[in-house]
């Protein structure tokens, strides 16, 4: 790629890769932490990942005002435009991942003090897992312009969901045997839904990022194997 | 899941190119030695606006000025190919050059009224192609071609001042209104804002858009963003040569060829 013959457009492009790469990274730690917190009944940790998801909200605005400024002033056209466009997106789709390790880590405190279900919470621990891997890779595929790596993310997107499918039977069985565990299974579950929802945005930022490399959308449907919403005990 | 926005926001533009008006194959013009345009082919649709956009002396004036035959009034220019204007080569040596260049208006870069009255501008080529048969009629042509120019409200109390004391913006109206007025069918426009500020320049946009309903309209232009507002299809040229044409909004979000991206986005050499 060629330079901009102005080269302060040039560095303006930059910093907003730089900064994605920045919010990105508080994302990936946010959520990493949010599993500590759950895991280890750390109340401590829980209180940190809810005050850092607002440096997360700060960088949000961040990119916004500069994403308008640049639409403003630069009027950017073809690969800056789904550029700056682009970062938009992601991240508005990060800002919703921060937000949903928080609750994950508001849930944790709620369940400090109660037992957890040992199969359960190793459960929990491969789908934050698996959505780690899954933000760290689209988050390469964006800094590296790599169209089929975000291809490869969008993908494996179903594995979160079949993670989740199974998490939710057996947090109904569990339930069901004894009602004493409805209140950890219950947010144990709400947390289940938070990693797949995160799964979700971070198949958002996949699009996004196939699109701002090659300029149209990815062309088939993605498969959604999220059964839950049909899902009844019998 | 949330969508990326898909393109075809601006289909219903694209939807009244019905046919094509202009069709040029490999068309080549020479200065003397120089080679100016090389094998241009293109179609240019009916009752829409194309622009042509590229750096200083790509070629994009050359070609334009081919399609009325105005280089034939360069003595060392030579023009080889053809140029196709409703099943008609327009290099046919028996056809009328003056009759081409009233089919084929052109509006130029600097406002160039004749210094002579409002109304006489506009007059003036109904009369001398014998478009009208009456001082009425001629009053008809006048008053509808300023009116379509958008021109009318501001001036049908001065018809008779003289055309020079209009505004930059005015003076390029009455140019479309001189250019409409006989009857043409295609109007090619040579950077006509370039030397107007903000507003006339609006103002000429929005009639270059209600123009598109009735004509078929090729503007050459060194501002991207208007050839982004105001076309429909958009060509590229670079070093002589036609580098890539299509849609306006493809060519502006997602251009096929590296030339063109490098150009729009403002990283060229």
């Amino acid at each position: 790629m060629n330079e901009h013959t102005v080269k302060s457009y040039e560095e303006e492009l930059a910093l907003l890769d730089k900064k994605i790469a920045q919010m990105g990274g508080l994302a990936e730690q946010l959520l990493g932490q949010s599993l500590g917190a759950l895991e280890r009944r750390d109340p401590q940790l829980a209180e940190e990942v809810v005050l850092a998801d607002k440096a997360i909200d700060n960088l949000e605005r961040e990119i916004e005002e500069q994403v308008i400024s640049m639409i403003a002033r630069r009027q950017p056209m073809a690969n800056d435009l789904r550029h700056i466009m682009g970062a938009l997106r992601i991240t508005t789709d990060l800002e919703r991942i921060g937000d949903l390790a928080k609750n994950i880590a508001k849930r944790a405190l709620a369940i400090a003090d109660e037992s957890h279900p040992k199969p359960l919470m190793s459960g929990i621990r491969h789908m934050v897992e698996l959505a780690l891997h899954q933000l760290k890779e689209v988050l390469d595929a964006y800094a590296e312009r790599d169209a089929d790596k975000a291809l490869n993310v969008w993908r494996n997107d179903a594995q979160i969901d079949a993670m989740y499918n199974s998490l939710f039977r057996e947090l109904l069985t569990y339930m069901m045997e004894d009602p004493r565990n409805i209140g950890i299974s219950t947010h144990l579950l709400f947390g289940a839904k938070n990693i797949e929802r995160v799964g979700d945005h971070t198949t958002n930022i996949a699009e996004t990022v196939h699109f701002l490399v090659r300029g149209f959308n990815i062309a088939d449907d993605r498969p959604k194997d999220d059964q839950t919403s049909s899902t009844l005990i019998s | 899941m949330l969508k990326m926005p898909t393109l075809d926001i601006h289909k219903p533009d694209a939807v009244p190119r019905t046919d094509t008006k202009v069709s040029a194959n490999d068309v080549n013009v020479f200065y003397g030695d120089k080679h100016a345009l090389q094998d241009v082919t293109v179609n240019i649709p009916d009752r829409s606006v194309m622009a042509f956009i590229g750096p200083s002396g790509c070629g994009k004036s050359t070609f334009l000025r081919c399609i009325n035959r105005m280089n034939d009034t360069i003595p060392i220019a030579r023009v080889t190919g053809k140029i196709i204007i409703d099943n008609e080569d327009i290099y046919d040596p028996s056809l009328d050059v003056v009759q081409l260049r009233a089919r084929v208006g052109m509006v130029f870069q600097k406002p160039n009224p004749f210094p002579k009255s409002i109304y006489e501008n506009v007059a003036y080529g109904p009369r001398i192609h014998g478009l009208s048969h009456s001082k009425a009629d001629l009053d008809e042509i006048v008053h509808s071609s300023l009116e379509k120019a958008g021109l009318l409200k501001e001036v049908k109390d001065r018809l008779n001042d003289p055309g020079t004391g209009l505004s930059g913006g005015q003076q390029q109206r009455l140019c479309i209104a001189r250019a409409i007025a006989v009857n043409p069918e295609v109007i090619l426009m040579d950077e006509p804002c370039s030397a107007l500020d903000p507003i006339a320049t609006a103002k000429i946009e929005e009639l270059i858009d209600e123009l598109r309903r009735n004509y078929c309209i090729i503007i050459v232009t060194h501002s991207m963003q208007q050839a982004a507002r105001v076309s429909q299809r958009t060509a590229f040229f670079h070093l002589g040569t036609l580098v890539e044409e299509g849609d306006t909004t493809e060519i502006f979000t997602n251009p096929k060829d590296k030339r063109t991206q490098d150009y729009i986005t403002g990283r060229f050499g």
